[in-house]
């Protein structure tokens, strides 16, 4: 096989008619509201998503019931330019401990108007969570039989 | 509101598709030898099948009158479908939420 020199990122941009500082900080104090609540990762439903606004924070679910799941880490926060985190979610969507087999999001706010900014978004590294499912065959239980096909099936995406 | 299409984790989230899969990533196999190999009707093999494929997960062709299934190569499209879908998605949220006129959250 030839042609899955897999793409390992994805990308997709936006235009929104809102001056950068805006686009900037709505983007991040209002994630809550961005972030499709079906993805959730918590065993009951997300009151919340949090953004902490700092290099070294985290993006977190909140349950109703007070639980939290740390899905990210900001790995760089600069208003109203850039901000970049973590994907600590494996493919199965459950969270990935080992930050060597997570990948990575930048989102750029580039100001095109006055009242016009253009968002990019470049989800980058996935090939990360690739080679994790190898690992996994050692450290995971085998009962359900993840690990081995998984690491099987990613041995077929790297030829 | 949203039509999903299945993505390939949520394919696997059922044992029998698990099932299936992993014996499909042992060697390409036929309906019927899945069917013999499993505790699973013919038909219910044929769905499984289905799903795994709608999913971007395994490929078939044609062998004299039998069908062969395999793993789809390019399954790592499959991860990068679901979150083309989340980020589109959410940015499309995002556009909204940034273009309200004033604060009026809610």
């Amino acid at each position: 096989m030839s042609t899955q020199a897999a793409e390992t990122s994805v990308r997709t941009s936006i235009v929104v008619e809102a001056p950068i500082e805006r686009a900037f900080s709505v983007f991040t104090e209002d994630f809550d509201r961005i972030k499709p609540r079906e993805h959730n990762m918590l065993a009951v439903d997300i009151a919340g998503t949090v953004f902490e606004p700092r290099e070294g924070g985290h993006i977190y679910d909140r349950g109703v019931d007070g639980s939290e799941c740390r899905w990210a880490r900001v790995l760089a926060f600069e208003p109203p330019n850039r901000v970049v985190f973590s994907w600590d979610i494996s493919p199965q969507w459950q969270i990935e401990a080992d930050p060597e087999k997570t990948s990575e999001v930048e989102v750029r706010f580039i100001s095109e108007a006055p009242e016009r900014t253009r968002v990019e978004l470049e989800h980058r590294n996935l090939d990360r969570h690739g080679p994790g499912w190898e690992g996994a065959r050692a450290g995971v239980d085998s009962a359900d039989g993840w690990p081995l096909y998984l690491q099987r099936f990613s041995e077929l995406l790297k030829d | 509101m949203v039509a999903y299409r299945v993505d390939g984790w949520t394919a696997l989230g059922d044992p029998t598709r698990r099932a299936i899969f992993e014996r499909l990533a042992d060697r390409p196999r036929a309906v019927g030898e899945l069917a013999s190999e499993l505790p699973v009707s013919r038909p219910a093999v044929s769905q499984h099948l289905k799903v795994l494929k709608d999913a971007g997960l395994v490929v078939d062709r044609p062998a004299g009158t039998r069908r062969i299934y395999q793993l789809d190569p390019d399954g790592v499209g499959a991860l990068r479908a679901d979150l083309d879908r989340f980020w589109n998605k959410s940015l499309a949220a995002y556009k909204a939420v940034v273009e309200q006129p004033t604060e009026e959250a809610q």
